[in-house]
């Protein structure tokens, strides 16, 4: 789950990590109402869950509160890579001597936490990687023991900090630390990290992922999360308990394990088609949960063709093809829907469906065959 | 011979009185399983299926000899469970649990260097050697013994390739199913390790999807260490940059955890990359042609 920098801020500055004065707002006049309050120069930054509002033009930097609010204006409503902007975060300015980058992420392969921190801040830190190795300091660090002091001074040493700076990126990498463990985050980043010309050292933007596996420990944060942003198919699927994720394409795509859907919108793609979306059903055949999830995959108004493409495994043939008739009882889908039974009493399945399917259900045997029915019959449909 | 769990498996059921505990008891029993004890905290003392029900995993070792579990407790109680089943001496542990928090798996996996024993998952569907023994939530109908060893990220995946090696004739030493989140217990690597070493397996088929690198950190390992043949299918490639496809690890985050760049990654080392699923049983009938 990803958070807003204006929540991952609030976080962070609960363990104590600092970071400018900033409002919340959603309409230029309480965006100006904020300037005001802070006095000179203010920064307004689109709230999104996407990277990139930078270039988007989705911050702006002003002197004036009514400057606020005429860049408030522009900023809300704008939609950065698919996401509207309803909030701007109003933040105080603050005189910076030098920008820097800090991050904690999962490493995958290590399976540790990585810290990353380079005195090149607020550039891109992959570019960072490839084209200045030696600006970035690398820290593995054993979930065990924790962040160990000598961790911390290999960090500032590492990266020829002095002085107050060097104090205060400890403090903040300790904190920080602790932050990422205690929420179960799976990624925190700050860029830049600033020290200002007085020498503090401020979180000036925040970037926090936390691991949905986790949410039950962390009411807090699971509350955090922005029904309204979400796409409302999938908010619907979430509710229901169906892995579901929208693509632009429109043959719809069903199927129980999410390594066998993956692999279905794969061939869906290789038979020339454009998988609308990817939906797991899970293990089992209960008709409620198929009829929903049918539901939900046709309520994409792009979908042309559903491809239903099921593996029996401890859940027999048979009984999912009395599931799905069930399910499709239910509903008043009139679109065309491909049927791939496999597995376990396949063939008992595929018999039950021939003979009681309606007129717009096809049955195919090989998930080859389906996938070119699938994508044959979503052309069509495009009329 | 085959890899994990076999003919010498005793095995303990940890969350044996929970449904899935109790279903896939009784699924791991009919296919022929020695399941010598069930665990579950305030239920020692009675029964399920005749096998005895502990509190504790010291007793259950203590009285009863297993040497491997599988877990199906709640995520939460994970970490805990598997910390239980090592501290015992267990030699293989299968978490089938879906949903433990990463930070309690980089802190089993960390705890894991210090212990001689094999964590399969979590977020898995298991362990079987057809025939032998079955340490896992997979279809034991679809199996037959044979020389190939499978190894996946994915459960409906690995059955429907199984099902089609199976129906050409291609039976297998051992299914392994990895997990399908970010921090697991055991990567491609050492299960092909096993796989190289065991006697009866002949080829070797990887089943990776998007998200990390361990597909190509496994190319490299078969390149410089492997005599036996490998066939591989990576699932994902329609997959959008950020979104997790069901799998919590199935998440494209840039660079090397795309489909493409690790079908590129097998093919440069030789491996022979599937480019749907029904193509792997056939590439496994060339690479045991050639090989013989």
């Amino acid at each position: 789950m990803d958070l807003y920098e204006y929540q991952g801020k609030e976080l962070l500055r609960q363990f104590g990590i600092e970071t400018l004065e900033g409002t919340v707002a959603e309409s230029p006049e309480e965006a100006k109402k904020a300037a005001e309050q802070f006095g000179g120069t203010v920064a307004v930054k689109a709230q999104v869950l996407t990277g990139g509002r930078g270039k988007a033009g989705g911050i702006k930097v002003v002197q004036e509160p009514a400057d606020a609010e005429e860049a408030a204006r522009q900023i809300l409503g704008m939609d950065i890579k698919g996401h509207e902007v309803r909030q701007v975060l109003v933040e105080a300015g603050a005189a910076i001597a030098s920008e820097m980058y800090l991050s904690i992420t999962v490493d995958r392969a290590e399976k540790k936490p990585l810290i990353l921190f380079s005195t090149e801040g607020g550039v891109d830190i992959e570019e960072v990687a490839e084209n200045k190795p030696e600006a970035l300091v690398k820290i593995y660090v054993d979930p065990l023991l924790g962040l160990l002091p000598y961790e911390v001074r290999e960090l500032t040493f590492g990266a020829g900090l002095e002085g107050d700076v060097a104090k205060g990126v400890g403090k903040t990498l300790q904190n920080l630390y602790t932050a990422f463990t205690e929420s179960d985050a799976s990624l925190v980043e700050i860029n830049p990290l600033v020290a200002t010309e007085d020498g503090r050292v401020l979180a000036l933007d925040a970037k926090v992922t936390v691991d949905n596996s986790s949410l039950f420990r962390h009411q807090n944060i699971a509350e955090l999360h922005d029904v309204e942003a979400a796409d409302p198919e999938e908010q619907r699927a979430l509710e229901a308990g169906l892995q579901y994720v929208k693509l632009d394409g429109d043959v719809g795509i069903l199927g129980n394990g999410a390594g066998l859907v993956m692999s279905t919108l794969d061939v869906v793609a290789n038979a020339g088609g454009e998988p609308a979306n990817f939906c797991d059903v899970g293990g089992g055949a209960d008709a409620e949960k198929i009829s929903e999830a049918l539901d939900i995959v046709t309520s994409n108004k792009q979908v042309k063709s559903v491809l239903f493409n099921i593996f029996g495994g401890i859940t027999r043939g048979d009984e999912v093809a009395r599931g799905l008739l069930s399910a499709l009882e239910r509903s008043e889908i009139t679109l065309p829907i491909v049927v791939r039974l496999d597995g376990t009493n396949a063939e008992e399945g595929r018999q039950i469906l021939s003979e009681n399917t309606p007129e717009n259900v096809y049955t195919e045997e090989t998930m080859l065959e389906a996938a070119e029915r699938a994508v044959e019959l979503a052309h069509n449909g495009r009329g | 011979m085959a890899i994990l769990v076999d003919n010498e498996t005793r095995l303990v059921v940890q969350g044996i009185t929970g449904r899935e505990g109790k279903f896939h008891t009784g699924r791991m029993l009919e296919s022929g399983t020695n399941v010598v004890a069930g665990v579950t905290p305030g239920k020692g003392g009675q029964e399920y299926e005749g096998i005895p029900i502990f509190n504790t995993m010291e007793e259950a070792v203590k009285e009863t000899g297993a040497n491997a579990s599988v877990i199906f407790v709640p995520a939460a109680l994970c970490a805990d469970a598997i910390f239980e089943a090592l501290d015992f001496d267990i030699s293989t542990v299968c978490c089938i649990t879906e949903g433990v928090p990463v930070h309690d798996m980089m802190k089993v996996t960390n705890h894991m260097r210090i212990k001689d024993a094999t964590l399969i998952g979590p977020n898995c569907p298991g362990v079987l050697s057809p025939g032998k023994a079955n340490v896992s939530i997979m279809p034991d109908s679809i199996f037959t013994p044979g020389n190939v060893g499978v190894v996946s990220r994915s459960g409906t995946l690995t059955y429907q390739i199984v099902n089609e090696l199976t129906q050409r004739g291609l039976g297998q030493t051992t299914a392994v199913g990895i997990g399908g989140d970010p921090i697991i217990g055991t990567d491609f690597i050492e299960i092909l390790k096993q796989f190289e070493e065991d006697p009866e397996t002949e080829c070797a088929v990887m089943l990776g999807e998007i998200g990390g690198n361990a597909e190509q950190n496994a190319a490299e390992y078969v390149q410089s260490e492997m005599t036996k043949p490998v066939v591989a299918y990576i699932a994902g490639f329609t997959a959008p940059e950020g979104k997790t496809m069901g799998h919590a690890g199935a998440i494209v985050s840039g660079g090397e955890s795309t489909a493409e760049a690790k079908s590129e990654a097998l093919r440069r080392a030789g491996i022979r990359a599937a480019t749907n699923p029904s193509e792997v049983a056939e590439l496994v009938a060339e690479a045991l042609n050639e090989s013989s």
